[in-house]
C-alpha cells in the first residue's frame, strides 16, 4: 500500500454532504492533483464527525488540524497555504463563541475534548466504505477472539459482567437477553439489528452505520455466535439512502473477506446477513412490531411475553448502538467497560443535540455526565443569548426536563426518575421562546397519526388527547382539562399493548408536571407566554423602529401589510394570517409579538 | 407484466417477501396498480387484503402515481421548534398541495416525514434525494421555483 505524508478526511456524513462536502471533496481531489501532489496527500471520504453545526468539517492528519464551514471556493486557497507554504489557514478554523484565537487542533476543542469515544470509536478516522481501513483499526479483531478462544457461553458471561443495556432506549441487559435466548434449542435462531430510528431528533443510529457499519456486522457476529444464529437482518428505514448504500457495501465487503458466510476464520462458524429496508412505519421501531414487518405484514404489536421472536424461532434484536459496543467489549474486557458510567449504567452514550443549541450534533459521553456539561460544555448554550427552558429527551415515548433538574446525572433510572427516558439519545433543547403546550401538542399529532391503531387505548386516547390540547392551544381550555388530561394519560399508559401506546402521554404528563403555569396561561389568561400558539398571538409593527424599507410588505403572502415607503407599515390584522414571515424576515425587529 | 414476472420469481423462495416485492414493484411501476397488486397476491398465495393492507399501512407505497419530484418536510421535533410548520405552510401555498396530495400535472408530490435525521441543519426539507438545511419560507420559496422551471 502506498504511504501518504497527510490524510485530508472530508466528512460525508449526512448533514455534511447536505452541506455540499462531496463537493469540496471533490474540489480537493483536483486541486491537489493540479499542484502535482496526488502522490504525497490522500483525501478520505469519512463518517459523521460529530460537529454538525460547522460543516462541511475536514481534518488533516496526522496533525488533527480541524477545519470548519469549508466551501468549494474555500479549496485552492486552503491548498495552497496549508498543503505548499505549510501555513495553518485561520479563518477557516473553529473560534469558540465570545473569544478571538482560533483552536487549531481537533483534540483541543470543547466540543471534542469531553467525550468518550465507543461506540464511535472509529468516527472521521476511516473511509466507512473501505473493509480494510476498518481492519486496519483492529476490526474484526474481536470476532476473531471469540470465536477462536472463546465459548458462546464465554461471551456471553462478559457481555453481562460489562452491564452492557440496550441502547435503544428501554434499557434491558444485552448479556441477559442473549442468554435467555441462547438456551432455547429451536433452529434456525437469528439476530436482528434495529435501526429503524424513528424517533424525531435522533440520529446517532444512521450515524454509525454511514461512519462504520463493519462495527455493527462485528457485533452482530458476535451475538449470532454467542446465541448460535445463523442469519441476521439489518431493519433499517428506507429514508435513509446513505446508510443503506454503505451498509449493502460493507456486507459485500465482509463476505468477500470470508468474514461473513461459511466456516468463519476456519471455526466451523456459519453466519451471514441482509438488509431489510422498513417502509417507513414508526411503530416498526418496537420490537414486535419490526419482527411482524420482517414477516411481511402490516406491523401491530403482539403481546409479550412469551418472546419477540421472527417466524417463531428465537431471536435477539438490539439495537445499532448496541451492536456497535460488544466488539469493543470482547475486544478490551467487560472490566475496563464496567469501570465507565455510573452504578446501574454503564460505558458511554451517544447523544444527539439538536434544537436550540450552538453546537448541534453527534456526541458520545460516559453515562452520568450531567445535563448541564451537555448543553452548556460540550452543547456551548443556546444561541442568541436566549433564556434555556427544556431539554426533550427520549423522543415520542419521552419527557421534557426543565432547568431545575439540569444537574441531574444521565442514566436510564434518573431520566425515568424525572419522567423522561434515555430512548435512542436525541436531546432537543427548547428555549425561552418554545411553548410547552404546542410542544405537547405536536407529539399528539406525532403519536396520532403513528399510532397503529390495534388498541382502542392508544388510537382513540391519543386523539381524545390532541382534542383537549389543541383547544387548549387555541384559547378554547376550560377549567379541569389539565386534571383530565393526566386522568386519561394514566389509562392510555395502563391499557395500551406495546412501548408506544404506554408511553404516549409521557410528552404530555411531563410537561404539566414541569410547566403547568403555560397550560394555565393559556386556559385561565388566553395567552400563549412564549408567543407560538396562533391563536392567542397577534402581529404588529412597532412605528418607532420601522424605516419602510417594505420588505414585509413584498414577503407577506397575504397582502396585509401596508403603508408608504420609507414610512412605518402596519398590519391588517383581518388580512393578517399569523405566518409569521414578517417577523423572520425584519431586519430591524420591528415586527414584534403579543 | 414481464418486469413483475421478473421480481416475483426473483423472490419465489424468499420468506416474507411481499414488502420487498411492494418496494420494487413500487421502483419499476412509480406506483402500487391494482391489477399489479392483486396478482402479487396470487402468486404468493396469500390474500388480496393482506397486500392492501400492507400498502395502506407503510407510508411508502402510493396507490396512485406521484409527482417527479416528492417533496418531503421534515416534522421532527427540532424542525417544529425551528419553524418547520411554516415553511410546510410555504410550501402549500406556493404549490398549491395539501399534505399527501400530488400536482395534476405530476410535477410535485407533497408529503411530511416523522424526521429526515438531519437535526442539526433543523428545519430542513428533502427534494427527491437531496437535502435543503435551515429552511425559511423564502428559501422554500426560491428553491420551488427551481424546480418549477426546470
Amino acid at each position: 500500500m502506498k504511504g501518504y505524508r497527510t490524510n485530508i478526511m472530508v466528512c460525508a456524513g449526512t448533514n455534511c454532504i447536505s452541506n455540499k462536502s462531496w463537493e469540496v471533496k471533490e474540489a480537493l481531489e483536483a486541486e491537489i492533483a493540479k499542484r502535482g501532489l496526488e502522490d504525497e496527500i490522500l483525501v478520505v471520504p469519512t463518517g459523521c464527525v460529530g460537529f454538525c453545526a460547522v460543516g462541511p468539517i475536514i481534518i488533516v492528519q496526522p496533525e488533527g488540524i480541524f477545519y470548519q464551514s469549508v466551501k468549494v471556493s474555500d479549496v485552492s486557497h486552503l491548498v495552497e497555504e496549508h498543503f505548499l507554504k505549510g501555513k495553518l489557514v485561520k479563518s477557516l478554523m473553529y473560534v469558540p463563541p465570545g473569544e478571538k484565537e482560533p483552536i487549531p487542533k481537533m483534540k483541543d476543542i470543547v466540543f471534542f475534548r469531553d467525550q468518550r469515544l465507543i461506540a464511535l470509536r472509529s468516527r472521521g478516522m476511516i473511509n466507512p466504505e473501505r473493509i480494510e481501513e476498518y481492519i486496519g483499526l483492529d476490526g474484526y479483531k474481536a470476532l476473531a477472539k471469540a470465536l477462536t478462544s472463546m465459548t458462546p457461553e464465554e461471551v456471553i458471561e462478559e457481555v453481562k459482567a460489562s452491564g452492557l443495556r440496550g441502547r435503544g432506549g428501554a434499557g434491558f441487559p444485552t448479556g441477559l437477553k442473549w442468554e435467555s435466548r441462547k438456551k432455547a434449542k429451536d433452529y434456525p435462531k437469528y439476530v436482528i439489528c434495529n435501526a429503524d430510528e424513528g424517533d424525531p431528533g435522533a440520529f446517532m443510529d444512521r450515524s454509525i452505520i454511514e461512519a462504520d457499519p463493519h462495527s455493527v456486522i462485528e457485533g452482530m457476529a458476535i451475538g449470532a455466535y454467542a446465541i448460535g444464529a445463523s442469519y441476521g437482518y439489518i431493519y433499517t428505514r428506507v429514508e435513509y439512502p446513505l446508510a443503506i448504500k454503505r451498509m449493502e457495501w460493507a456486507i459485500q465487503q465482509a463476505r468477500e473477506y470470508g468474514l461473513l458466510g461459511e466456516n468463519i476464520f476456519g471455526t466451523g462458524f456459519n453466519f451471514n446477513m441482509g438488509i431489510f429496508k422498513g417502509a417507513g412505519a414508526f411503530v416498526c421501531g418496537e420490537t414486535t412490531s419490526l419482527v411482524t414487518s420482517i414477516e411481511g405484514r402490516a406491523p401491530e404489536p403482539r403481546q409479550r411475553p412469551p418472546r419477540t421472536e421472527l417466524w417463531n424461532k428465537p431471536t435477539v434484536i438490539n439495537n445499532v448502538e448496541t451492536w456497535a459496543n460488544v466488539p469493543a467489549i470482547i475486544l478490551e474486557g467487560a472490566e475496563w467497560f464496567s469501570q465507565i458510567g455510573t452504578e446501574t449504567s454503564k460505558g458511554t452514550k451517544v447523544f444527539s443535540l439538536a434544537g436550540k443549541i450552538n453546537n448541534a450534533g453527534l456526541i458520545e459521553v460516559p453515562m452520568g455526565i450531567t445535563l448541564r456539561e451537555m448543553v452548556y460544555k460540550i452543547g456551548g448554550g443556546i444561541p442568541n443569548e436566549k433564556k434555556f427552558k427544556a431539554v426533550q429527551t427520549g423522543g415520542p415515548s419521552g419527557g421534557c426536563i426543565p432547568e431545575s433538574l439540569l444537574d441531574l446525572p444521565v442514566d436510564y433510572e434518573r431520566l425515568t426518575e424525572a419522567g423522561a427516558m434515555m430512548g435512542s439519545g436525541g436531546m432537543i433543547v427548547m428555549d425561552e421562546n418554545t411553548c410547552m403546550v404546542d410542544v405537547a401538542k405536536y407529539f399528539l399529532e406525532f403519536l396520532r397519526d403513528e399510532s397503529c391503531g390495534k388498541c382502542s387505548s392508544c388510537r382513540e386516547g391519543i386523539s381524545a388527547m390532541l382534542e383537549i390540547v389543541t383547544n387548549i392551544c387555541q384559547g378554547k381550555g376550560r377549567e379541569g382539562d389539565i386534571e383530565f388530561l393526566e386522568e386519561l394519560g394514566a389509562a392510555v399508559t395502563d391499557t395500551s399493548l406495546c412501548g408506544l401506546g404506554q408511553s404516549a402521554p409521557n410528552p404530555v404528563l411531563s410537561t404539566i408536571r414541569y410547566f403547568r403555569d403555560e397550560y394555565e396561561a393559556h386556559i385561565q389568561e388566553r395567552r400563549c407566554p412564549a408567543g407560538v400558539c396562533k391563536e392567542l398571538i397577534q402581529y404588529s409593527i412597532n412605528p418607532e423602529i420601522c424605516t419602510g424599507c417594505l420588505l414585509c410588505v413584498k414577503t407577506c403572502p397575504n397582502e396585509a401589510i401596508v403603508g408608504e415607503k420609507k414610512r412605518p407599515q402596519t398590519i391588517n390584522l383581518d388580512k393578517c394570517i399569523k405566518c409569521g414571515v414578517c417577523f423572520e424576515v425584519c431586519k430591524f425587529k420591528a415586527v414584534v409579538i403579543t | 407484466m414481464d418486469k413483475l414476472d421478473e421480481i416475483l420469481s426473483k423472490y419465489k423462495d424468499t420468506k416474507g417477501a411481499l414488502i420487498p416485492i411492494l418496494q420494487e414493484v413500487q421502483e419499476g411501476f412509480g406506483y402500487l396498480p391494482k391489477d399489479v397488486m392483486v396478482r402479487i397476491a396470487k402468486d404468493l398465495k396469500i390474500p388480496v387484503s393482506r397486500v392492501y393492507g400492507v400498502a395502506t399501512f407503510y407510508a411508502q407505497f402510493y396507490l396512485a402515481p406521484y409527482g417527479k419530484y416528492t417533496i418531503r418536510v421534515c416534522r421532527g421535533t427540532a424542525c417544529h421548534i425551528q419553524g418547520a410548520k411554516k415553511v410546510l405552510s410555504a410550501i402549500k401555498n406556493i404549490t398549491g398541495l395539501e399534505e399527501g396530495e400530488t400536482s395534476q400535472d405530476l410535477r410535485f408530490t407533497l408529503e411530511t416525514v416523522s424526521c429526515l435525521g438531519a437535526c442539526a441543519l433543523a428545519p430542513i426539507m428533502m427534494i427527491n434525494k437531496d437535502y435543503f438545511g435551515k429552511m425559511t419560507p423564502q428559501k422554500a420559496a426560491t428553491i420551488l421555483r427551481r424546480y418549477r422551471e426546470e
